[in-house]
């Protein structure tokens, strides 16, 4: 490389609203179900239909913007933006271009303690479009509309990033603030957060900007890091060669690390966006407005603040909790339940967190119930059941979510704090092993850790080690 | 005096004074169907067993009381771009050939709930694109008064059934005239509601801003209780607007007393033919007997209509056509390779050449570069060409003025110029663009015997006005009736 | 004739539109536009330079529903018009991507 490039990025991104019902029928947004249930004529374009706007998406993205630092656009409309295929069943996407909900917004990223603001042009609402399987016994497609009129926001940003970490930042930034609003779980492997990257290189110090390309099918942050390298490099190798970036769309294979143009003849971008006449104009008083921002949660760093003020935790904890809206949910929940705040921090910091990463999950599909850890914590404590147990029973609590207490009752996992039984298995083991008395007895005092281990041993794990270790000492000591 | 020659409510009443049957009703209008259909052709498709089977329903509904309204037993048509479940729905159109709808209209539920019967489904043009159901897919319907003549359009079909007797009402739908002009060449009478006053839900829209669902009928009375019955306000369509009341036929009042009504001089130059002009100034005139005033007056932007609305409506059009593909309803063609080549055989092949024509200037009305110069152009004029109606309406209560230039032309006269046939809607189309009512009536014929049609518009939501005015002017003549009408005699 | 609409505007109106033209429906498709386009002209007689565009007629705002869920399983209806369909969904030509 001759000379030096900077990467130029802006990011699109949709996400799809938690609302129960589409953006302009009744029928469910819930996931799964057979093709085609979730449907009825406004959501499959059957002649005649017509669409009635659903007043919690208008609240939703209002509640994004606001905590986005937008304009609220409180005169807004939608407007039709016409393009054939089969997923899309009107043939025209019911979206906004000319007046969007939202605008002239910022977030705050953090990347290796540099801030820095990303300024976010316009958030809009729009419907999802249906599904398409291929099948590849008959070489055709197939049309399933369940996901056809599920309500997005697409949040337009500006030309503001140049690197993939601050695009990660950012992402993982407005991912953050939608899930603590709970418009929309953002999850990028499910596609309720998508991603897609404009991108342009450019000389450094060059004022203009190059030319873009737009990548789409980016369904995972490690996705997104391999694209816009793979992109970027492209590109500069092109100008480097002498030749021209297209303006195109292109779709990113992650499992090939390439991307191709996605367009044909047939597909000209020219959307030919106007007023949706059968849809009303949205005014958004100022009481609308104030409602909403009143509603508004404890986002994450007033969260951080408190969480240091009232717990006393430590700064790491406070992060890796807060870092996820569900995390700290459930670390509330429980804390409510009575639980001893360090305590409960210490089993998602330790337990919980090895657990995810073991099993490749993420955290937001963490799925026991606070009320299974609060009890567990109360049973260690009122010592029902040693730590190791207690390790042994979360593995259950966080794959199945059992109830702790019914699960050592049905196992038998309860401690043995019955000194009386204890002594005569712990006699039984000293006169077993004399070799370590003998070496305690010489002063070597960890020799008891042994017979402790060998008592635990006999007791399957239950026994109580603090009343074991007390027991061991008086009869050595009385030896 | 025989059933048919009953208008609508008369028929009601009869039939809840156990005078007459739904059942003789019913099969009275299927009689006259068979008998004059192979002529007039108004229908796209009628069903003699479920109108039957209906109608015994209904009576039975009556019997017991489930039916109590002014139009319950009655049978009538319904136009064909408006969904009615379980029965073929195709807009005239071939890419509509198989539509059966699993939903009906919200105005046909307003109307099962009333206990008419439904014959048929009604012919028009292609989408109801045209002034002459001549774009029809499924032949030309022909005009009752003279079988080698339009009938008017697009609800020519049912304008025609009702001329000619095939049913007692029907209705229609208007986006640029689509009622009142059909009714004035039918000798007929139809209301175009106020934007909102009917919902569209169930209505396969072709300009979706414009279009409105009304009543064809043979008198005002009919129209007005037809229109009672079907407007509604509608959750399911956004546009439809909440009313404070939906009685509109406490307006059948013969009184005009003090009413003023304006009269536009733009409305009466060039192109109008003399004995239109005569026929409705002498209606004027008659009103003015009965103690209206009325007078003349300036209504500007008469000649930006047209071109505004066709920008508008193709528009829109374009769009909400875009959604017959093939995919999921209606025609797809037989071979093709690929996806885009299957869309592209299954528009072309199911399109007919209005549809096409309007959907090409729609596409590129909105297209890249030149959405601005036309699209925002045309409703930039429309808010001023609204501007001129609200200027009027607060000197009047009710304006004047022809249908259509004259009356109906000879069948394949109009297709041959495009331009020449959107010029027949150029007293209709600004109603539409301000989203007003307007009524038509008829108020004379021609020496060839052809009849004159009489337009009362009013300002939004004050349907009630022209509904008096036209009722009053009404009680000065008979209805009379083509000559197929009775009985089925050329 | 103001308007001068060429074969390659026809082409790709049709490509947007997705229309087939034979040759001859080109030929009049473009004298059709080329008329309407001419008669539409006469707007540009109008100052409309301080008037909004007006898409709705009456100041009607905020028509809303409510996030209930008012719809059951619509597949059988949903497919019943359907001109191929196959495990419950609709059958379209290969999409490739």
């Amino acid at each position: 490389m001759s000379k030096n490039y900077e990467t130029v990025i802006g990011l699109e991104v949709h996400v799809e609203l938690a609302t129960k019902t589409k953006i302009f029928c009744g029928c469910s947004t819930a996931f799964g179900g057979a093709p085609n249930t979730h449907t009825c004529p406004v959501c499959t374009g059957m002649p005649g239909s017509l669409p009635v706007l659903n007043k919690q998406v208008v609240e939703y993205a209002m509640a994004v913007g606001l905590a986005t630092n937008c304009d609220i656009t409180q005169n807004c409309k939608f407007d039709r933006k016409n393009y054939f295929y089969p997923d899309n069943p009107q043939n025209y996407q019911i979206s906004q271009l000319y007046l969007p909900i939202c605008r002239n917004g910022k977030v705050e990223i953090d990347v290796d303690g540099e801030k820095k603001d990303i300024r976010i042009h316009e958030i809009h609402m729009e419907e999802d479009a249906g599904k398409l399987v291929h099948d590849p016994w008959t070489g055709d497609s197939l049309v399933d509309f369940n996901r056809s009129g599920v309500p997005l926001i697409e949040i337009v940003s500006e030309p503001d990033m140049r690197s993939a970490d601050e695009v990660i930042a950012y992402l993982e930034k407005l991912r953050l603030i939608i899930q603590y609003l709970g418009a929309s779980d953002c999850k990028l492997q499910e596609g309720s957060m998508r991603a897609d990257v404009n991108l342009s290189v450019r000389e450094v110090g060059a004022e203009e900007f190059g030319t873009r390309t737009e990548m789409k099918n980016l369904n995972s942050f490690k996705a997104i890091k391999r694209a816009i390298e793979g992109e970027m490099e492209r590109q500069i190798d092109l100008i480097e060669a002498g030749e021209k970036v297209v303006q195109e769309t292109r779709r990113w294979d992650d499992t090939k690390g390439a991307s191709y143009a996605m367009r044909s003849k047939e597909d000209a971008q020219d959307y030919r966006y106007f007023p949706d006449p059968d849809l009303v104009p949205i005014e958004i008083s100022d009481e609308w407005m104030d409602k909403v921002r009143d509603a508004q949660p404890e986002f994450r760093d007033e969260k951080k603040v408190r969480y240091k003020e009232e717990y006393d935790l430590p700064d790491y904890d406070i992060d890796i909790i807060t870092g996820s809206k569900h995390l700290a949910d459930i670390f509330e929940a429980t804390i409510a339940l009575g639980s001893e705040p360090k305590e409960v921090s210490n089993w998602l910091m330790g337990e919980t967190i090895r657990l995810v990463n073991e099993s490749e999950m993420d955290i937001d599909d963490v799925s026991f119930k606070p009320e299974h850890l609060a009890k567990l914590i109360e049973m260690i404590k009122n010592n029902e059941i040693n730590r190791s147990v207690g390790k042994e029973v979360f593995e259950k609590v966080f794959k199945e979510d059992i109830d702790p207490a019914a699960y050592v009752e049905e196992h038998g996992l309860k401690s043995m704090n019955d000194e009386g039984a204890l002594k005569a298995t712990i006699e039984e083991i000293v006169a077993n092993n004399p070799k370590s008395v003998e070496d305690y007895k010489a002063g070597k005092k960890k020799a008891i850790g042994f017979l402790v281990g060998q008592t635990m041993k006999a007791t399957q794990g239950k026994a109580n080690p603090g009343i074991v270790n007390k027991i061991l000492t008086e009869i050595l000591d009385n030896m | 005096m025989s059933i048919l020659e009953l208008t609508a409510v008369e028929l009601g009443k009869k039939i809840k004074d156990k005078e007459i049957t739904v059942v003789e009703a019913t099969k009275a209008a299927l009689e006259q169907i068979k008998a004059v259909e192979s002529d007039v052709h108004g229908y796209v498709s009628y069903d003699e067993e479920s109108a039957l089977k209906r109608a015994e329903e209904v009576q039975k509904g009556i019997n017991d009381g489930t039916y109590t309204g002014p139009l319950a037993g009655v049978p009538m048509a319904i136009k064909d771009n408006i969904c009615t479940k379980g029965y073929t729905t195709t807009c005239s159109s071939k890419i509509l050939e198989n539509f059966v709808p699993t939903y009906s209209a919200q105005a046909v539920e307003n109307l099962i709930k009333e206990g008419v019967v439904f014959l048929g489904k009604t012919n028009m043009d292609e989408f109801a694109m045209g002034s002459t159901t001549e774009t029809s897919a499924y032949g030309v319907t022909k005009n009752p008064w003279d079988l080698d003549k339009v009938p008017g359009g697009s609800s020519g079909g049912s304008a025609a059934a009702v001329a000619a007797n095939e049913c007692f009402m029907a209705l229609g739908s208007d986006t640029g005239g689509s009622i009142r002009q059909p009714a004035s060449y039918c000798g007929v009478t139809g209301i175009k509601p106020t934007y909102g006053t009917v919902s569209r839900y169930g209505l396969i829209a072709y300009g979706s801003s414009l279009d409105q669902i009304g009543p064809l009928a043979k008198d005002v009375t009919d129209c007005a209780t037809l229109l009672e019955a079907i407007a509604s306000h509608d959750e399911k369509d956004s546009t439809s607007v909440r009313l404070e009341s939906y009685d509109f036929t406490s307006a059948l009042k013969d009184d005009v007393k003090g009413m003023k009504i304006g009269i536009p001089k733009d409305y009466f130059g060039e192109g109008l033919d003399e004995e239109v002009k005569e026929a409705v100034l002498a209606a004027a005139k008659t009103l003015e007997e009965k103690g209206a005033i009325v007078e003349e007056f300036d209504l500007g932007l008469v000649e930006y209509a047209i071109p505004a609305y066709y920008v508008i409506a193709a528009a829109e059009a374009s769009s909400n056509l875009s959604r017959f593909d093939g995919v999921k309803y209606g025609y797809r063609a037989k071979d093709y390779e690929g996806l885009h080549n299957m869309y592209k055989k299954t528009r072309s092949e199911g399109f007919g050449a209005e549809v096409k024509r309007r959907i090409m200037l729609g596409s590129f009305v909105l297209s890249s570069g030149y959405y601005d110069a036309y699209y925002l152009k045309a409703l930039r004029t429309k808010a001023l060409i609204k501007k001129e109606f609200d200027k009027a309406f607060e000197k009047y209560d009710v304006i004047l003025g022809p249908v259509a230039p004259t009356t109906a032309p000879k069948l394949g006269d109009s297709l041959s110029d495009p331009i020449k046939m959107y010029l027949g809607d150029i007293y209709t189309i600004s109603v539409n663009l301000a989203g007003l009512p307007g009524i038509s009536l008829p108020c004379g014929k021609d020496k060839n015997g052809m009849p004159i049609g009489l337009q009362l518009i009013g300002d939004c939501f004050n349907e009630k006005k022209i509904i008096q005015a036209a009722y009053t002017f009404e009680q000065t003549r008979a209805y009379e009736a083509p000559a197929i009408a009775k009985g089925g005699a050329k | 004739m103001a308007n001068h609409i060429d074969d390659a505007t026809i082409e790709y109106v049709g490509i947007l539109a997705k229309l087939e033209l034979s040759g001859e429906e080109k030929e009049q498709a473009k004298k059709d536009m080329e008329s309407m386009l001419d008669y539409v002209d006469k707007l540009n007689e109008l100052d409309t330079s301080s008037v909004e565009p007006m898409s709705h007629v009456f100041p009607v705002k905020n028509v809303f529903r409510e996030d209930v869920v008012t719809n059951g399983d619509g597949s059988e209806d949903t497919l019943k018009n359907a001109p191929e369909a196959q495990d419950n969904a609709f059958v379209v030509p290969k999409t490739i991507i």
